[in-house]
């Protein structure tokens, strides 16, 4: 049965992995995305550019990373990482790199989304005026797109946060490997796992909040 | 002469819209392009300032033909005024950062100059109080004032207006035909897609009506509305007018 006084118990006597936990999860998360969004404009404008040949090297690698599983790719990288660089990366850096190769493939198409919901006559009013292809990208397009993507990246980081838990097959130190720690000593299974639960819940639920907040702001503006 | 128009063509896909235009439009001259729906006149209009790239024949702006390879379109843009049904202002920049934009940007005017223009320009649609407000508080008759006047700052020598009254209510049509009407008194070369017969009339020197993807006749508004040739023209004026 679940015992409240156990729940207590375990957060109290483990409040230090949580925090670890908590900050890995973030860390990791934050990363995903903040890389996920250099990689993902440069595959969002290879896919839009003149050269077809880029476009074609995006979508091939967007529909790989999008049509594999995250577990595959997290295994892939975590034995392939250390053989293609001269130094021992860490663990940390082996799961990142999934990770953050991961997210570029959702995040371009994001971005590429955001930038095609912007109306055509935007674009054709800027040329019409004398701009041109990079001054109407920078000036009309962009600014205007901002405001789809930005709320889309914000979703983008809260779906990140639940899938680091992934990273816990590695004992990375997150969130669900913090369970997996606990488990492990004190063969407990349903308390942490909760009390993780909760933790992940808030998380997501707050930032999901913070995102409809910003959204709602982005839309007044314009 | 400004714009010179020789065998354009142009395809979308297999789809030909023009299939091959001549047309000669002079300076301070105003022309109305009249016809139906899909009759090509948009997409000739569009094909002046290489909106759409012609798929054949060449287009003169003054001594420069704009489909040659190596030409600078956006230099020759900037010359050449649009106006479009859906207005197609910058929602997220204010009233008075529309018109400002493009000048400044360009370098075509400092911010100062670009600010008093913008000033100038605002009191002459009435729309100097709305100058630091957003587009999505206007009306459709506002947004296209302000859509031309932002064509203005860039002191063009000809304004392209397609369909520029379509997309407007009733009762918004008469304010935008009126700045359109000021503009061209001012001897502003025009070039205007429209289904107001009645304006067509009155402001053009001349009217252009397409079918089918030619300029199948041109004359006088007297010559085209009084006295039209082609049994398709006069077709079109019977349920038009």
């Amino acid at each position: 049965m679940l015992s409240f006084d156990t729940m207590i118990m375990i957060l109290t006597r483990y409040s230090s992995l949580f925090l670890e936990g908590i900050r890995l999860t973030l860390l990791l998360a934050l990363v995903a995305v903040a890389f996920g969004t250099i990689f993902g404009t440069l595959l969002a404008i290879m896919k839009m550019c003149r050269f077809r040949a880029l476009g074609v090297v995006a979508t091939a690698y967007i529909e790989i990373f999008r049509g594999t599983p995250l577990l595959l790719q997290l295994y892939l990288f975590y034995f392939l990482v250390p053989s293609l660089v001269p130094w021992e990366p860490s663990k940390f850096t082996c799961v990142s790199v999934a990770l953050v190769l991961n997210a570029s493939a959702y995040v371009s198409e994001v971005i590429r989304a955001g930038i095609q919901a912007v109306d055509k006559g935007q674009t054709e009013a800027a040329r019409g005026l004398g701009l041109n292809s990079f001054q109407t990208m920078y000036k009309v397009v962009l600014p205007q797109a901002l405001s789809n993507i930005l709320p889309a990246l914000g979703n983008e980081f809260v779906t990140d946060i639940k899938e680091t838990s992934l990273a816990s097959t590695f004992f990375l130190g997150e969130l669900m490997s913090a369970y997996r720690t606990i488990n492990g000593a004190t063969y407990i299974t349903l308390e942490p796992l909760i009390i993780v639960g909760i933790i992940y819940f808030c998380l997501t639920f707050s930032l999901s909040k913070l995102i409809g907040l910003l959204e709602r702001s982005l839309r007044h503006d314009s | 002469m400004i714009l010179k128009v020789e065998n354009l063509q142009k395809s979308f896909g297999k789809l030909k819209v023009l299939t091959d235009v001549n047309a000669e439009i002079h300076e301070n001259e105003v022309i109305s392009i009249i016809g139906t729906s899909g009759s090509g006149k948009s997409t000739f209009l569009r094909c002046l300032n290489l909106l759409e790239k012609p798929s054949g024949g060449k287009i003169w702006f003054h001594d420069t033909d704009l489909t040659a390879k190596g030409v600078d379109i956006n230099q020759h843009r900037q010359k050449m005024g649009m106006v479009f049904q859906h207005f197609n202002v910058f929602p997220h920049m204010s009233v008075e950062e529309n018109i400002t934009m493009a000048p400044v940007l360009l370098k075509k005017k400092t911010k100062e100059e670009a600010h008093e223009r913008a000033v100038q320009l605002l009191d002459r649609v009435g729309l100097l109080d709305k100058a630091n407000t957003y587009p999505t508080q206007l009306s459709g008759g506002q947004k296209q004032r302000l859509a031309i006047v932002r064509a203005l700052a860039m002191e063009p020598e000809v304004m392209l207006f397609d369909e520029p009254t379509s997309a407007l209510d009733p009762e918004m049509v008469g304010e935008v035909l009126h700045v359109i009407k000021e503009l061209i008194n001012t001897g502003m070369t025009s070039v205007i897609v429209t289904h107001e017969m009645g304006f067509a009339r009155e402001v053009s020197d001349r009217v252009f009506f397409m079918n089918e993807g030619i300029l199948a006749e041109e004359g006088t508004p007297e010559q085209i509305f009084d006295d039209p040739q082609l049994p398709r023209l006069k077709e079109f004026l019977s349920k038009v007018l």
